[in-house]
């Protein structure tokens, strides 16, 4: 490398000098990189084509009237405005989501919260149960299951068969509109299992000695979980209500397959998805199906944010 | 006060204050084991449903069918134009396919991000956690014309190849994880003795991350496997549906007048998953306690 610097007159080369050194940190840094990023190679490509490009098409796309057939047409916040104010299916679509929500949230993690805390007493066949529990949560996103929870909470199903044995006439829970929303809500909490495991993990972390040294000191059952559960396990409990939220925001197959993609009777299983899907790939509205996903987005965005602002008031961190 | 505790500690044994009497445990397991039966019951019942004769399924609630009766199996099999061992092969081979991209890939980029130094490692870091939380909805529609305009509606290739580009963030942060886990000493020796990146990928992380593969290999299965709206937005041909579409599509067609057929057929599609809890629960369960995967 030397050599090459010096011109046979063994004088410096200064243009070739700074070039060498150019070339040098170059290869340096080149060297430093280039790994990392031949590793990061797949993902970058992925990212850029398949998120980062395709989001910015869709927050275009928003703005227009698009059918797939002619060239997305400019319409401004035209698509904005009839979703904010003239579209009364995205108003059933809210309303069932946030019902959803609302519902099976807070029952599907009460319960995984309670049979956590049953399990946790160091009882035999611990494994056993937590097993039976899971089972659900695994098997219950496929098609197979909204098929059978079809069955279940039809007029001639195995739970009106179950309560005619005490002589109740159940209704047809599916294809009536006040209540089909809620055999949903019944199919989601009954996959409470994840949840469950991984307060479990939670529970575990919290030290014996606190419990034995509150009972020695007179503190009733009660009052240890209300003073020492509680507390402690709230950046697990934070945890499952975010995911569980988001989760249920963007549920999709359940629905569709108890009403037969519809979303009846009378839009009372209509989810956000469904319709987001009907709109883009029934109608082919692409532009206003677009605006409906970056509506789901913010809606997403503002509910993250609101929980992480309030997390600190209730949500109890060590340090 | 702390010697008042200490020494009523050792008056009586721990085991006493956590230990419950044995009513109070007796009622415990009651209700553990009825909360059981309640959950499992849809599905043993589903089970049975689909061995019993026909006439029997809708007058029982109870378990155990009259006489077994394996017909709805044979029936439901070629109960559509496409029999369901063409939509086992094209869920088995796409799920097949989607486990090796994920695995290749997000092994590949979670090593970039939890080994090796590079300029900008921390900011796309960042962008990749920022990816698991955008829903999927917002690259959907123009996903959606890219692949049609490269001509690959009603083939795999929507929902494999994505895959290989470590489209799914969720198993990086995983592996991100488990590889920081791992002691820095080891990669750093072998970087000592001129060692290239690949090698210590190769041959030092990857051995020692079994455990995190497989995680990652089995939920990939089973998402795979149970994924309806990928395939149902992809695929159209029923010669390419995947097993969830088949099963929407005999739902649809038989609308009640093959119950049996339909849970047998629904029975089928869940035996792949109830195997890999039967013999991979262990691993299944550690990465949700660990990660907080929703499933």
């Amino acid at each position: 490398m030397s050599n090459a610097m010096r011109t046979p007159a063994g004088a410096i080369n200064v243009e070739r000098y700074q070039g060498a050194v150019a070339e040098g940190r170059f290869r340096r840094v080149w060297n430093a990189n280039a790994p990392g990023y031949l590793f990061l190679l797949p993902w970058l490509i992925g990212f850029f084509g398949l998120t980062l490009g395709p989001a910015l098409i869709s927050l275009y796309l928003s703005f227009t009237d698009f059918d797939m057939l002619q060239s997305p047409r400019w319409v401004g916040m035209a698509n904005y405005v009839r979703i904010a104010t003239a579209d009364p299916k995205f108003s059933a679509a809210m309303h069932v989501t946030l019902t959803y929500v609302v519902f099976s949230v807070p029952f599907k993690l009460t319960f995984a919260l309670l049979v956590a805390m049953a399990l946790n007493r160091g009882l035999r066949g611990l494994t056993f149960y937590r097993a039976i529990f899971y089972l659900p949560s695994l098997l219950g996103g496929s098609v197979a299951i909204a098929v059978l929870w079809r069955q279940l909470f039809a007029s001639d199903g195995l739970v009106n068969a179950a309560l005619s044995q005490f002589g109740i006439e159940g209704p047809s829970w599916i294809s009536h509109p006040n209540y089909s929303i809620y055999t949903l809500v019944a199919l989601s909490v009954w996959q409470f299992g994840s949840p469950m495991i991984i307060f479990l993990a939670g529970l575990r972390q919290i030290p014996q000695d606190m419990y034995e040294a509150a009972s020695l000191d007179g503190a009733s059952k009660f009052r240890q979980f209300y003073k020492i559960t509680l507390p402690l396990l709230t950046p697990v409990i934070f945890f499952n209500a975010v995911v569980q939220t988001i989760d249920a925001f963007k549920a999709f197959t359940p629905a569709f397959i108890i009403s037969g993609g519809t979303g009846g009777p009378i839009n009372s299983t209509l989810f956000y998805t469904l319709y987001l899907y009907q709109e883009a790939f029934g109608n082919f509205r692409m532009g206003y199906a677009s605006a409906l996903a970056w509506i789901l987005v913010l809606i997403i965005a503002v509910f993250t944010a609101f929980s992480f602002l309030t997390s600190r008031y209730w949500v109890h961190y060590d340090d | 006060m702390t010697e008042m505790t200490a020494s009523v500690t050792a008056a009586r044994p721990p085991s006493d204050i956590t230990k419950r009497s044995l009513p109070a445990s007796l009622v415990i397991h009651a209700l553990l084991i009825a909360a059981s039966l309640l959950m499992v019951y849809p599905l043993l019942w589903m089970v049975s449903a689909s061995v019993r004769p026909e006439t029997e399924i809708f007058s029982s609630t109870s378990l155990i069918p009259s006489s077994i009766d394996f017909s709805s199996y044979a029936r439901g099999w070629v109960g559509l134009d496409v029999s369901f061992g063409r939509f086992f092969w094209n869920s088995l081979v796409i799920s097949v396919l989607v486990v090796t991209g994920n695995v290749i890939a997000c092994s590949l980029t979670a090593f970039a991000f939890a080994r090796l130094r590079f300029a900008g490692r921390n900011f796309w870091f960042a962008i990749m956690l920022g990816t698991l939380m955008i829903p999927y909805h917002v690259t959907l529609i123009p996903q959606y014309v890219l692949f049609l305009n490269l001509g690959w509606v009603n083939t795999i290739l929507p929902l494999v190849v994505p895959k290989f580009l470590a489209s799914d963030a969720f198993f990086i942060f995983l592996m991100v994880q488990f590889f920081r886990g791992i002691p820095r000493e080891l990669d750093e020796a072998a970087m000592m003795d001129g060692c290239s990146a690949w090698r210590i990928y190769w041959k030092i992380m990857l051995p020692l991350s079994l455990p995190v593969l497989a995680t990652a290999a089995i939920f990939s299965f089973i998402w795979t496997w149970d994924d309806f709206f990928g395939p149902l937005i992809y695929l159209n041909d029923m010669n390419t549906y995947t097993i969830q579409l088949g099963l929407r599509t005999f739902v649809d067609s038989t609308s009640a007048s093959d119950w049996g057929g339909l849970f047998a057929m629904s029975t089928l599609t869940l035996v792949p998953v109830f195997f890999f809890f039967l013999f991979f629960q262990r691993l299944l369960i550690e990465g949700i306690a660990t990660t907080g995967m929703k499933r």
